[in-house]
């Protein structure tokens, strides 16, 4: 007989639901994805989730697995301790549409308001950047859109300032074009008035969850700051501004 | 009140990976109004798992390439059964594409001088691939998202597009569901591009995601369109084989490309034995001149030395595998080796191939800085597709346009790796561009048959009212077996004979198959749906498969082991008729002969 997990998965949407409990066979190297699919093939076909690469690196497959935020698909059974039921949850931050399936739209909403890189001018000559200068943009463009640090910014989780703040996933987003060596746009106002980088008090949750292990807080969202800081409140730019209000 | 919801639109593009994205950018610059339809989420499609890289000839690391080198092996890959003026345009056109993406924000990594790095790759003469570590499709797949986020195109996201419909002759729209909703919804438009991806899920062991349940193929099919080589499935040699959650999760060739090598359970490198033919003296005949090679290549110079046969094209190097498999030289779990370890520092792993160390860190319990992987053979990509004119990407459907992997004619009998992320560019764009010319060319838009959009919507929604049915998932498993058992790497007549009497069997069951819950985001339901997709694709593949009667790619056939010129000279034509899937064999165009003397020049 192959060994059996309990696992409780909340069924249900926004308004109303429950956590479900199934049983289904162990496999080796088994991870939560697997058995929520393995509970859709033997138990409840209707049982929505969202996922596609099984390999972390969509980013589709976000949930809350006995309380933490996870990539269901590289979470593995193993890890939890035997015996015990594994409860899956839909991300807490988001409205749950069905079962594990949450509406992200809000997201996709924040980016628009971000403005698109925009290529300097190199003179038609071929540009060129070093490998240095890619790495540090690189780390933020790993980002795969999971939403588990949006999903756990307390901004967001507990003061729902969705309206006023973009969330790490777009600090991250914002650093990746403002730190691009051939990005000539300015996003500084932007980031302190509309997507509210002030908010963040740099608790560092969202880089404990990051999949990709990028560090949002130290190396997106912090010099991010201290940019803001320099545009905008340093005294000597400030009193330029004042004599210069058009420079 | 409407049962179902209707837009309307110039251009519809079913598919939001790398050539849907890339061919709405291209419609709606053109002033088309333009929406981008998909079954995930914005940024999800196959392309964000491409990993290696994009093939341009762009000359950054080895000036001895060019779009003629390119266009030979590409041709050579597909062992000359590709469309040649498609391989052309391709080759041609490839570095503009990718110089493009960096116009747009996308950040490759870097040569020692500050331009595009390219690496090597299989089948490829010299390194080709611009890339980002092994994350290339995410790279790509978000730059262009952005690029057309904020160009102002429509964006539908799960929505499953079922049926294409027609006005006539031509094109008038599609119809499909909204995954949440489960509501029906009608698309007008003057042209459609179909960029829907892959056929993988038909198979067992697969590197292919949900989506990839040949939605477009079918599609086109039903609505009349002719297929190509659709005998041609790419299994790549390396997908992770244990343990059995990972199976078929692919290893980027890339780790071969940066020294990785292929090892029996003797510890001998079996692809020194595994030439061909056709590849004779243009590969490493010693472990010394491979090692040289290598050596050579990590210190960015130009290669002086033949590279190593680990780098053959991937229908050689799968072959190759199973056959060590089979002969009991295989690993624990049913592969081969494949070792990184012993070529290259942790460092320089950790660096160049960060998602695989990851990756098999994290689910299988092995360091690849230290130990080998295990590795075999994985259903990846579809070489055949939806047949298309070379220049415009048009079907034979009049206003029906497909790009990307759905299409047919550009890989021939094997597609090489790097060659599908600058196809769906190359091929996007110009898909993109000639619907939008055809849309603004087309006055009104096709009316829509009522009746049909009718029968359709009801024929979905039968799952729901069947009792005694069997389950979606059971049947979905019972496809992938017999794809997998009969119709896979290796095949006979009698395996391809009996995988249709089984297709057959599968079809009445599934026109009993019972779902339960409602229509609201209903998985059960999407896959009841997707197979009768996969049903018929899997037929029109085996069909193929059955008629042609040599081996050449892809395609292996145990019954007709070596490649037949005379079949050298033609492309399988799949077409529904009234009496049922048919194959069709045409005669290859005609290549002009300064293209022909290239292919000769060695």
């Amino acid at each position: 007989m192959a060994e059996e997990a309990t696992v409780k998965i909340y069924r249900g949407d926004n308004d109303s639901g429950e956590l479900v409990e199934y049983k289904i066979p162990l496999a080796p190297g088994m991870v939560v994805l697997d058995a929520v699919h393995t509970v859709q093939a033997m138990h409840a076909p209707d049982l929505a989730v969202r996922w596609n690469c099984k390999a972390g690196k969509c980013g589709s497959c976000g949930g809350e697995v006995n309380g933490k935020p996870k990539l269901m698909c590289m979470d593995r059974m193993d890890k939890y301790p035997a015996g015990e039921p594994i409860t899956i949850r839909p991300m807490k931050s988001f409205p749950v549409l069905k079962d594990l399936v949450c509406d992200v739209s809000w997201n996709y909403e924040v980016n628009k308001k971000i403005p698109a890189f925009k290529m300097k001018d190199t003179g038609g000559e071929e540009p060129k950047f070093s490998q240095e200068e890619a790495d540090r943009v690189q780390e933020f463009r790993k980002c795969i859109e999971c939403f588990l640090c949006q999903n756990v910014c307390h901004v967001l989780r507990e003061h729902n300032k969705q309206e006023e703040f973009a969330g790490p996933r777009f600090f991250v987003r914002a650093a990746g074009l403002e730190m691009h060596p051939l990005d000539d746009e300015n996003r500084l106002g932007l980031l302190k008035d509309e997507l509210g980088l002030g908010y963040c008090n740099i608790t560092k949750c969202c880089t404990e969850v990051c999949p990709e292990s990028i560090k949002i807080t130290d190396n997106a969202i912090i010099p991010l700051k201290e940019r803001v800081v320099d545009e905008f409140y340093d005294p000597v730019k400030k009193l330029l501004r004042v004599v210069f209000p058009k420079s | 009140m409407d049962k179902y919801q209707t837009f309307e639109y110039d251009v519809i593009i079913v598919g939001a990976g790398g050539a849907g994205l890339r061919a709405a950018i291209e419609a709606s610059a053109s002033g088309a109004k333009t929406a981008l339809v998909c079954k995930s989420l914005l940024g999800k499609a196959h392309t964000v798992m491409a990993e290696g890289g994009v093939a341009a000839a762009l000359r950054n690391v080895d000036s001895r390439d060019d779009w003629k080198v390119h266009f030979r092996d590409t041709m050579k890959g597909g062992k000359f059964l590709n469309q040649w003026r498609m391989a052309q345009l391709h080759a041609q056109e490839a570095p503009d594409r990718v110089r493009e993406l960096e116009q747009w924000g996308a950040v490759f990594d870097r040569t020692k001088d500050g331009r595009m790095l390219q690496r090597n790759f299989g089948g490829h003469t010299y390194p080709r691939l611009a890339h980002v570590g092994d994350r290339t499709g995410l790279e790509m797949i978000r730059t262009l998202q952005d690029k057309g986020v904020h160009q102002g195109l429509d964006v539908h996201m799960e929505c499953t597009i079922r049926w294409l419909l027609k006005d006539g002759e031509r094109v008038a729209g599609c119809l499909g569901y909204q995954r949440e909703s489960g509501r029906f919804v009608v698309f007008r438009a003057k042209a459609i591009v179909l960029a829907t991806g892959g056929i993988g899920r038909c198979w067992e062991i697969t590197s292919n995601s949900w989506e990839y349940t040949a939605d477009g193929h079918a599609m086109a099919m039903w609505a009349g369109a002719d297929l190509i080589d659709m005998e041609f499935v790419q299994f790549h040699p390396t997908g992770m084989v244990w343990p059995p959650s990972v199976r078929g999760t692919l290893i980027t060739e890339g780790v071969r490309g940066e020294g990785g090598v292929l090892l029996n359970s003797e510890g001998q490198r079996f692809m020194f034995d595994n030439v061909p033919e056709m590849f004779q003296g243009d590969y490493a005949e010693t472990q010394e001149e491979a090692t040289e090679w290598v050596q050579q290549v990590i210190a960015g110079k130009q290669a002086t030395v033949r590279r190593p046969p680990e780098l053959l094209t991937r229908d050689v190097v799968a072959r190759a595998i199973r056959k060590e498999v089979r002969a009991g030289r295989g690993s624990p779990h049913g592969g081969v080796f494949l070792d990184i370890a012993s070529r290259r520092t942790a460092e320089e792993i950790k660096k160049k191939l960060p998602s695989m160390y990851h990756q098999f860190k994290e689910l299988a319990d092995v360091d690849i800085t230290t130990d080998p992987m295990e590795v075999g053979p994985t259903c990846h990509y579809m070489m055949g597709g939806i047949r298309v004119h070379p220049e415009t990407q048009e079907s034979t459907v009049s206003g029906l346009f497909a790009a990307g992997e759905s299409a047919g004619g550009m890989h021939g009998s094997n597609r090489l790796g790097g060659n599908s992320l600058s196809d769906l560019l190359v091929f996007g764009k110009r898909a993109g561009e000639y619907a939008a010319r055809y849309a603004a060319e087309t006055s009104s838009l096709g009316e829509i048959n009522a009746d049909e959009v009718q029968r359709v919507t009801a024929e979905s929604l039968r799952p729901f009212d069947e009792s005694d049915g069997e389950n979606p998932y059971t049947l979905h498993e019972q496809l992938r077996t017999v794809m997998q058992n009969l119709v896979g790497i290796v095949r006979t007549d009698e395996d391809l004979r009996s995988a249709l009497g089984k297709l057959e069997e599968l079809r009445e069951q599934t026109a009993k198959v019972k779902v339960g819950g409602n229509i609201q985001f209903n998985p059960g339901w999407h896959l009841a749906l997707d197979l009768k997709n996969m049903l018929d694709i899997s037929e029109a593949v085996t069909r193929a498969a059955l008629e042609r009667t040599e081996s050449r790619g892809g395609h292996t056939r145990e019954d007709y082991p070596g490649s037949d010129d005379e079949w050298g000279k033609v492309n399988n034509i799949v077409r529904q008729t009234d009496s049922g899937i048919e194959v069709f064999r045409e005669p290859l165009p005609e290549m002009p002969d300064e293209l022909k003397q290239l292919l000769k020049s060695e």
